[in-house]
């Protein structure tokens, strides 16, 4: 039942591009012909380097307007499964890329990594994922539904810890902020979120943390309006300047 | 203890201002018009509204004093008939009625074994679970009434205790309530507009108009001899003012008056509408007191027809009542405009001092 | 002929009517929309999974709670705006309303920054009993009311505004204090309107999503209510955020018809 929506409001939506965009095609070759909006939906963990890394697009490709889409993984996957018009897709973890495009498709441009947040000064004095595991200490979590706490519960495993979480936040932010306000004393949050938000929090690396890499896959939608545009920013993304800004941000790049 | 109140209450361009008392055993009526201050006076009596200036006290017991003494209504020995009685709605007659009991510490089992002897009192022992919306308007009286008694007050008061009731219960409730005021031995003070109310239940009128006491007295002194022109149309009497030289008195507002028994200086001058009768032509050899006059209005009460007349071109009393039968009406054809001429007999004309 | 033409005049005005119907239209159909999407097969048995019975009876605790904290104070407050005299009783009343037009989140954050472990109170409450308010079952409660006092207020405020003062004056002259007044004649003569007010509260308490996972954030038993599992559902399994959608909603419409059915026999 909920797929056959799906399907048909696709179809609605594809019919509707067709009439209203049909004699819209832009041009199919040459960087310098590139025009037109591109739709990018983004996962809200790259809404710093994507907001940079557009505008650098944009700054190549005069008449080009990319428009950004930012929110949780899964939330864009349902928005895009239920007709929201997107050309590009970079979703922060693979299963929720396919559930848009199928198994396969994409590319992955960028790997994150979890990190242990504390607040400045580390009031808890957390050393290590043991600590996570100690019930005095407060502890957030991201809740196993969302990516950032799939991938923890993956560490958990690895380091054989039964974490004693405070908290299942529903999104990565959310931990952050517990983090910031000094409401816990750590929180497992990716080594990106450290990164942006390090005057007022601290970062700690852990071994385990390879054991739950994170890829970041990107993909051109089939029913993109402006396919040649969505690819050529989709290429960009993969390119060597884009992977400088990656970097910088914290990501490691394949 | 008497009850003395000397109030002067000042509320934006109003003023009252009023003096008072009233015995234990004595019923005092506050008449006036609408917007005269008796609500404020009886609020204020009350607690309900701080008085400005003045006192007011029972005995040596001070309720208001600006700016030091003000003893809140909650604190003083009174019961308040309310105009629309405020029963509340949410309790039972005699949850009603013992309220004021319970509010002053009476035992729940006692408060409510003295409500239900007032019910009886008032006959309405049938109605003591009956919520106040299902009452008839006499009877949520009756409950306001033992509901302001029960707590056995030093001084009652009632905001116009009669006029949220239809005309064909007024007569009775009337009656009723005066058999009650007669057997409370406290201090009664009624606020009415209807001088029949302030008549039958009062022994004593206090008469305010625009914040001011105009007339105070015995009903039947006041209705004998009103002292303005409220009173006298308040008590159905042609009243004027004039300077009185033996048995002629010459109106304020032009005319004269013969009058009966001779007398001197400013008087009052008063008599009732059907001492004047009507005329098409002049009569002939008859009373001194004979006006052309024109037609004003016609104005049927109940059995007689009321005439409103004014001067024609002749010195005579401004704005004449006459009573007449409505065979005179017919005998007269009676018109507005119509000259007529107006008599009247010297020996029912009131003559006192102003 | 009369009957007829009474009935006509009894009607509604079509005027009305449309845009009625429009109304309710525009409420209930994407609440079908969630009935007709519920997997009514196996409805049954995800109903009685442990995690939607605990996170159902958390929500309905924590809603109950809350509502009676926002009447304990809430009540009072209305009365406060209605009748004392404030000075800028205009900014105050604006002021209450303020969790209705502020993004739960920030509420909760707000409440973080108050009652927090770090915050202006939280601190010193951890610092003297070694108590600490976020990520318990407290913190829900907290949050919930806070975010639906404000229903309550307004609508008790409003009832007391409407109520006739002049009761509050006859029992004065029969001798109550104010309390007792308060208590006696004015609690009484608003009811209807604490009723609606503590229906509202409880329903928005009920929902409320922002604050809570915030403030008091989410741990299943102790803080995660049927909107945040209805949220993290939504994440993995919509199918499952439908069933815990219509769970919420059934239990809430039964609450709330029994309790209007209730209160209006027993005014009778």
């Amino acid at each position: 039942m909920f797929r056959r929506t799906v399907a048909v409001a696709l179809a609605a939506v594809a019919a509707s591009t067709l009439v209203s965009c049909g004699d819209d095609t832009p041009a199919a070759s040459g960087t310098t012909s590139l025009s037109g909006t591109v739709n990018v939906f983004a996962a809200a963990s790259l809404t710093g380097t994507f907001t940079r890394l557009g505008k650098d697009f944009e700054a190549a490709h005069p008449g080009v307007k990319v428009v950004f889409n930012f929110a949780g993984s899964s939330a864009l996957a349902q928005q895009i499964n239920q007709g929201a018009p997107a050309d590009v897709f970079a979703s922060a973890a693979p299963k929720n890329m396919d559930q848009v495009t199928g198994k396969g498709t994409a590319t992955t441009f960028a790997k994150n990594k979890l990190e242990i947040a504390v607040p400045k000064g580390n009031p808890g004095k957390v050393t290590g994922l043991k600590d996570f595991a100690d019930p005095n200490r407060k502890i957030a979590l991201c809740a196993e539904q969302v990516p950032c706490g799939a991938a923890a519960k993956k560490v958990f495993e690895a380091a054989h810890l039964t974490p004693q979480p405070d908290s299942l936040e529903q999104d990565v932010k959310a931990a952050l902020t517990k983090v910031t306000l000094g409401e816990v004393d750590a929180a497992l949050v990716y080594k990106t979120d450290v990164l942006a938000a390090k005057d007022k929090i601290e970062g700690i690396d852990f071994p385990e943390a390879t054991q739950a890499i994170n890829d970041y896959p990107i993909a051109t939608l089939t029913d993109a309006k402006n396919p040649a545009t969505a690819k050529a920013f989709v290429d960009y993304v993969l390119s060597p300047e884009a992977k400088t800004v990656l970097t910088k941000a914290g990501f490691e790049t394949p | 203890m008497t009850l003395y109140a000397d109030l002067h209450v000042t509320r934006d361009a109003f003023r009252l201002d009023l003096e008072l008392t009233v015995e234990p055993g004595e019923v005092v009526a506050l008449l006036g018009p609408n917007g005269a201050g008796k609500s404020t006076a009886i609020r204020a009596i009350a607690g309900l509204l701080p008085i400005t200036e003045g006192r007011i006290r029972l005995g040596d017991d001070l309720w208001d004093a600006p700016p030091r003494v003000f003893r809140s209504a909650d604190r003083r020995p009174i019961g308040v008939v309310f105009q629309d009685y405020l029963l509340f709605d949410h309790l039972s007659a005699l949850e009603n009625v013992a309220f004021g009991l319970r509010a002053r510490g009476t035992h729940k089992r006692t408060a409510r074994a003295e409500a239900a002897r007032w019910l009886e009192t008032v006959g309405l022992s049938e109605y003591a679970r009956t919520r106040p919306r299902s009452l008839s308007g006499g009877q949520a009286q009756r409950v306001a009434l033992v509901r302001a008694l029960a707590t056995s007050p030093d001084l009652l008061l009632l905001d116009e205790p009669l006029a949220a009731l239809d005309a064909s219960t007024t007569l009775h409730v009337r009656a009723e309530l005066g058999q009650h005021l007669k057997r409370y031995n406290g201090r009664t003070l009624l606020v009415t507009h209807d001088p029949l109310d302030a008549m039958v239940l009062a022994d004593r009128l206090v008469i305010v108009e625009d914040g001011q006491i105009v007339q105070e007295g015995a009903p039947t002194e006041i209705a004998r001899r009103p002292r303005t022109e409220y009173v006298a149309q308040l008590v159905g009497l042609n009243l004027y003012r004039g300077t009185a030289d033996s048995n002629i008195v010459a109106l304020d507002g032009g005319g004269t008056v013969t009058i009966a028994s001779p007398s001197q200086g400013a008087v009052c001058v008063a008599f009732p509408p059907s001492a004047v009768s009507l005329y098409p032509e002049r009569p002939t050899g008859t009373p001194r007191n004979t006006w052309p006059m024109q037609v004003a209005g016609v104005e049927q009460h109940a059995h007689t027809v009321r005439v409103r007349l004014t001067p024609h071109n002749a010195p005579a009393p401004a704005t004449l009542l006459a009573d007449i039968t409505t065979a005179a009406v017919a005998d007269l054809h009676l018109a507005p405009g119509q000259l007529l001429h107006a008599t009247l007999k010297a020996t029912e004309i009131q003559t006192y001092p102003a | 002929m009369r009957g007829r033409r009474e009935r006509v005049q009894g009607r509604l005005p079509l005027v009305l009517l449309l845009p009625a119907l429009l109304g309710l239209a525009f409420l209930l159909v994407p609440l079908a929309g969630l009935l007709a999407q519920a997997p009514w097969a196996t409805l049954p048995s995800r109903l009685f999974s442990a995690d939607v019975g605990q996170a159902l009876r958390l929500s309905l605790l924590c809603a109950s709670a809350a509502t009676v904290i926002c009447l304990l104070l809430g009540v009072p407050l209305a009365w406060l705006l209605a009748r004392a005299e404030l000075p800028g009783r205009g900014l105050i009343r604006a002021l209450v309303t303020v969790p209705l037009v502020l993004p739960p989140v920030v509420g909760g954050v707000a409440l973080l920054l108050v009652l927090g472990r770090r915050g202006l109170i939280g601190e010193r409450l951890d610092l003297w009993f070694g108590f600490s308010l976020p990520f318990t079952t407290a913190a829900v409660i907290v949050a919930e009311a806070f975010v639906a006092m404000p229903f309550l207020v307004i609508s008790v405020e409003g009832a007391l505004r409407a109520a006739d003062p002049r009761y509050e004056e006859a029992a004065a002259t029969l001798g109550a204090g104010r309390w007792l007044t308060f208590r006696r004649v004015t609690l009484p003569s608003i009811a209807p309107g604490i009723v609606a007010g503590a229906v509202l509260c409880w329903a928005r308490a009920l929902g409320e999503f922002g604050a809570t996972i915030t403030f008091a954030g989410n741990l299943p038993g102790r803080t995660t209510t049927m909107p945040l599992a209805v949220y993290l559902a939504l994440e993995t399994d919509p199918d499952v955020a439908v069933v815990l959608s219509v769970v919420l909603l059934a239990v809430s419409v039964v609450v709330l018809a029994c309790l209007r059915e209730r209160w209006i026999s027993g005014l009778r």
